[in-house]
């Protein structure tokens, strides 16, 4: 974020773990959020999707964490931090069709394996920093303005 | 397509956006259980036919800008997900017929597949 940006905004939100009745709120609040910006509706749909990902992950696999937004006139950042159990295996969690989620999120329409997958599929750059036994943090950034444009 | 004539086609009820009923037009649709997918390869202002239940499915239509929901194969939503529904002013309709059905029926009357949309731009997302 540009420290010259007068209209950088940066948001936190908590999630959860296995707060199902909640996963979704976050992703609901960022869209509102990057609307009321005036952000473009297809980088609004894309860094929706990343959130909402992100957040179910942190419900389902975490022991808890944030997922924090920041918006400047170049680039909307997800980042969704956690304090645990950490990812033992990244290549592996993010090859589509893998997961380790349990029957009962599998019935609500998740733990297909496709959460970081569609978290990269929506980003311009994606990131993950995460091993066991420590906190894991994925940072989904899209452009508003291309670098250098 | 107007939500009330799919309404009608495939013999829904309609749980929740009846305010919608005669302004929404329907052009596009797709039918699936896993959230992810739809995320994915759902474009904006499709009308989703799922087999699931859960206030997953009306938080993921809002996610993707879907159009509204129809629950297949008899399933009905609880109170907590028609309510979401309609804070989220999402369309919920219930059928009897099955996913296949329910998708042909409406595929027989020219509602599009959002295969051509991906085609067309390369992804959904």
């Amino acid at each position: 974020m540009t420290a010259s940006d007068e209209h950088a905004l940066e948001m936190d939100f908590a999630v959860a773990r296995h707060d199902f009745a909640a996963a979704g709120e976050v992703a609901s609040r960022v869209k509102q959020v990057l609307r009321q910006l005036g952000i473009t509706s297809d980088l609004v749909r894309r860094a929706t999707v990343a959130t909402y990902e992100a957040e179910m992950n942190l419900v389902i696999h975490s022991s808890g964490g944030k997922i924090v937004l920041r918006v400047d006139s170049e680039r909307i950042v997800v980042e969704a931090c956690d304090i645990g159990p950490g990812i033992p295996d990244i290549e592996l969690a993010m090859r589509e069709g893998y997961s380790t989620a349990s029957d009962e999120v599998r019935e609500m329409g998740f733990g297909a394996g496709m959460g970081l997958p569609n978290m990269r599929r929506c980003s311009d750059s994606f990131t993950i920093d995460s091993s066991a036994g420590r906190g894991t943090t994925v940072t989904a950034i899209i452009y508003i303005a291309k670098p250098g444009s | 397509m107007k939500l009330e004539e799919i309404a009608r086609l495939i013999r829904a009820e309609v749980l929740a956006g009846t305010d919608k009923l005669y302004t929404l037009d329907i052009d596009t649709a797709c039918g699936a259980d896993l959230m992810s997918d739809v995320l994915a390869f759902c474009h904006e202002r499709t009308l989703l036919l799922t087999g699931l239940t859960s206030p997953q499915v009306v938080r993921s239509a809002e996610v993707a800008g879907l159009s509204g929901i129809v629950f297949v194969r008899g399933k009905k939503p609880g109170d907590d997900v028609v309510e979401l529904a309609n804070a989220l002013g999402i369309p919920l309709l219930a059928t009897d017929y099955p996913m296949f059905e329910a998708c042909g029926m409406l595929y027989g009357v020219g509602i599009g597949g959002t295969y051509r949309l991906s085609r067309a731009d390369g992804t959904g997302c």
